[in-house]
């Protein structure tokens, strides 16, 4: 336990430090809600309608952006062989890296987005909807990225081929994350249904994403 | 006496000696999956099975389609339902395919089958082809039915994201040069993929949407008629055996590939020496 808590402090302290980039998620995030009004032009009324889906879509790439840095730096220093052979289970592990990597560059996302709400006339109600889903979707879009990360160390290649490995498996939580934020904006159906898919799916990828990591890892490096 | 049922005990250096100066087909057991680890004999029984494969393959194809031609129109789709005997096998083999996929993936990972990762990669991009035929002929049957090519319906969305997960695990192969590390990455997508394949059996029983709900395989029995049910079944089988045929011819190059590719890094080697 005080294992699996040193690694999560030691991996929220890195990420937060210099050359830890955790904060350029956020930034990618503000640069990604800024230039959509330039692509559908400034029509406040259109903005605030596309707004969580813009929103969502901004953090999906945001989360994504990050995502490399997961296991590629504990690879690069040779953390990574101490951490796939200690006594801790490397499920554990990969969990609680997963869960430092959210605090460090899932969290800040969801605390930007009250502020590039305004920027997208939401209102409040709707900013509150957007951030609760954020809050509920992040943590399956970094446990599943994460087996695109330990699959694109183990095999030296990062970049493109993860991003194309795991937008696919992102895709339910898009639909749902929006689905939820615009029942409460638009309705008509409820906030209930898509909200509790959402959360089913982030408890199921907190649980198929250590193990399927964990596996590319054990199988995978060499 | 064979491989498993010796005593420790007993097992000294001389026993190893005996095991292993014995005729290697003694202890080898009849199971065939053991059997077919060897890619040589996989090949010799290829060989001699492919070309009865394609035989009947073409026979079930010509019978399903002449049966098809004799298909009663149906009253409210008219001649477009014939699409269908093309559609619905193609998307059944496209979720079949990853199933299979995903069985060699377990053998990859678990059993460390030589050939599970040959048949995982050999099915990719056949079950990539079968799942883009289902996309397109669903939506040139969904244009007149319809009235649009393509519709975010559950289903339709749920195949498309196995579409791109079939050219994702693609891009994955193509990736890495050394086959038995692209094997076990392949293999952990596959079984992460898989979790898609009850999501689009039952997305359009979770979800009322514009697709119709299952018809064939459903409790209590199939509610198509038996003009449209027997053709149906006998195209399913052709594809079926189609598959299996041209997956089996897949390994082949496959085995055949890696053969003329590790020739060649042993022919550069002696060259640099």
């Amino acid at each position: 336990m005080t294992a699996l808590a040193a690694l999560i402090r030691r991996d929220i302290k890195i990420a937060l430090r210099v050359g830890g980039g955790a904060l350029i998620g956020v930034l990618f995030f503000l640069t990604v809600v800024v230039l959509m009004p330039f692509a559908v032009g400034p029509d406040l009324a259109l903005l605030s309608r596309l707004g969580p889906a813009i929103l969502w879509l901004g953090a999906l790439l945001a989360s994504l952006l990050t995502l490399d840095r997961l296991f590629m730096a504990d690879h690069d220093d040779g953390s990574l062989d101490l951490i796939t052979m200690s006594r801790t289970p490397l499920e554990l592990s990969c969990a609680a890296k997963a869960l430092a990597h959210w605090i460090a560059s899932g969290l800040p996302l969801i605390v930007a987005t009250p502020v590039l709400g305004l920027l997208l006339n939401l209102d409040a109600v709707a900013t509150g909807a957007v951030a609760l889903t954020l809050l509920a979707g992040t943590p399956a879009l970094t446990f599943t990225g994460m087996i695109g990360a330990a699959l694109a160390v183990t095999l030296h290649r990062g970049g493109l081929l993860m991003a194309v490995l795991v937008l696919p498996l992102s895709i339910p939580v898009l639909i749902f994350g929006v689905a939820a934020s615009q029942a409460v904006i638009v309705g008509p159906m409820t906030f209930g249904a898509p909200f509790s898919i959402l959360c089913a799916l982030s408890l199921v990828s907190l649980v198929v994403g250590p193990f399927a990591a964990a596996a590319s890892l054990r199988h995978g490096l060499d | 006496m064979g491989w498993t049922d010796l005593d420790p005990d007993q097992l000294s250096t001389t026993s190893f000696v005996l095991i292993a100066s014995r005729d290697p087909r003694d202890y080898q057991d009849a199971m065939t999956l053991i059997d077919l680890a060897n890619p040589t004999r996989f090949l010799a029984l290829t060989a001699r099975l492919l070309p009865w494969l394609a035989a009947a393959t073409v026979i079930l194809l010509a019978v399903g389609l002449y049966q098809t031609s004799l298909a009663p129109d149906d009253y409210q789709q008219g001649a477009t339902v014939k699409i269908m005997f093309i559609h619905v096998p193609n998307a059944w083999l496209s979720m079949f395919v990853w199933g299979v996929m995903s069985i060699a993936s377990l053998g990859t990972l678990v059993w460390r089958h030589p050939l599970a990762d040959v048949a995982a990669k050999a099915a990719a991009p056949i079950g990539a082809a079968f799942t883009f035929l289902a996309l397109l002929t669903g939506s040139l049957w969904g244009r007149p039915m319809w009235g649009t090519y393509w519709e975010w319906d559950a289903r339709l969305t749920s195949v498309l994201i196995l579409f791109l997960m079939y050219l994702g695990l693609m891009a994955l192969w193509r990736a890495v040069d050394d086959p038995s590390r692209a094997a076990r990455a392949a293999a952990v997508l596959t079984l992460v993929g898989a979790i898609n394949l009850p999501i689009i059996k039952f997305s359009v029983d979770w979800w009322n949407t514009l697709h119709q709900p299952a018809s064939v395989m459903r409790m209590g029995g199939s509610t198509l008629d038996k003009s449209f049910l027997i053709p149906l079944l006998v195209m399913a089988v052709a594809f079926t055996l189609l598959f299996l045929t041209l997956h089996l011819a897949a390994m082949r190059n496959e085995i055949l590939r890696r053969r003329v590719r590790s020739l060649q890094m042993m022919q550069a080697s002696q060259r640099a020496a």
